[in-house]
């Protein structure tokens, strides 16, 4: 089964939910346990708060948009995120260690945890970040 | 979310409702932080809670660590299922007070 579902939302916390809501209704068309659509979505989730909290980091409000593109084909999943925030340095991305237990830095770590990989592309010129995410279902 | 308070002696007990991410976190935290700090001890009732992200597993740990500072403790519970792996995929179950 081959799908392609792209959709943009509000730089915002406000708009998490839509995006969970966007990326459950797009899975719900694809035959997968709902314990890995969970994780997929939480993935997503994850990807999505990460625009609104760091390339938009100290930006009160904006009208931005971030766009998310949800593409299977056969068994390779691919989950595309763009925005317009602050470029991001994939370098600087790291998650906390586990045992050092303390609020933040979990969200890549989940991604990590969920995805095959993470890779920020430089291959857009109308947007400033494309994270792309990639599983084999 | 949505939320719901119930005391019992020395006991708040907090029943969380809904899907706890970033867009609420404030909001669950000005609910519990100020009750650790009170110093009671805080039971927190999941079970309502469909979805939780990194946002919500962090105001779980800092409620805990919290309490622990205010000598006290905040018990998790009646988790659902979907927010027990999440939590499991933080390898927190050792760490949180899960009942």
């Amino acid at each position: 089964m081959n799908i392609e579902e792209s959709k943009d939302f509000l730089v915002s916390t406000a708009s998490l939910k839509e995006v969970r809501t966007f990326s459950r209704e797009v899975f719900e068309k694809i035959n997968l346990p709902q314990e890995q659509k969970d994780e997929l979505v939480l993935a997503i989730a994850e990807a999505a708060q990460n625009i609104v909290k760091h390339a938009y980091k100290d930006v009160a409000e904006t009208s931005d948009r971030m766009e998310i593109k949800i593409s299977l084909k056969d068994s390779d999943l691919e989950i595309g995120f763009f925005d317009k925030g602050k470029a991001v340095i994939p370098e600087n991305i790291q998650h906390r260690k586990l045992d050092d237990i303390k609020p933040g830095g979990l969200g890549t770590f989940f991604i990590k945890q969920i995805m095959d990989a993470a890779v920020f592309k430089k291959d857009q010129k109308e947007w400033v970040n494309h994270l792309v995410l990639t599983k084999k279902i | 979310m949505t939320y719901k308070v119930t005391e019992e002696g020395n006991i708040s007990t907090v029943f969380l409702n809904g899907e706890i991410d970033m867009d609420v976190t404030e909001k669950a935290k000005e609910v519990i932080l100020p009750i650790v700090e009170s110093g009671k001890e805080v039971h927190l009732n999941l079970k309502d809670v469909s979805y939780m992200d990194s946002s919500g597993i962090s105001v779980l740990i800092e409620s805990h660590q919290k309490a622990l500072e205010h000598n006290t403790k905040v018990i998790v519970k009646e988790v659902s299922k979907s927010v027990l792996k999440v939590i499991m995929m933080a390898k927190l179950e050792q760490i949180l007070n899960l009942e």
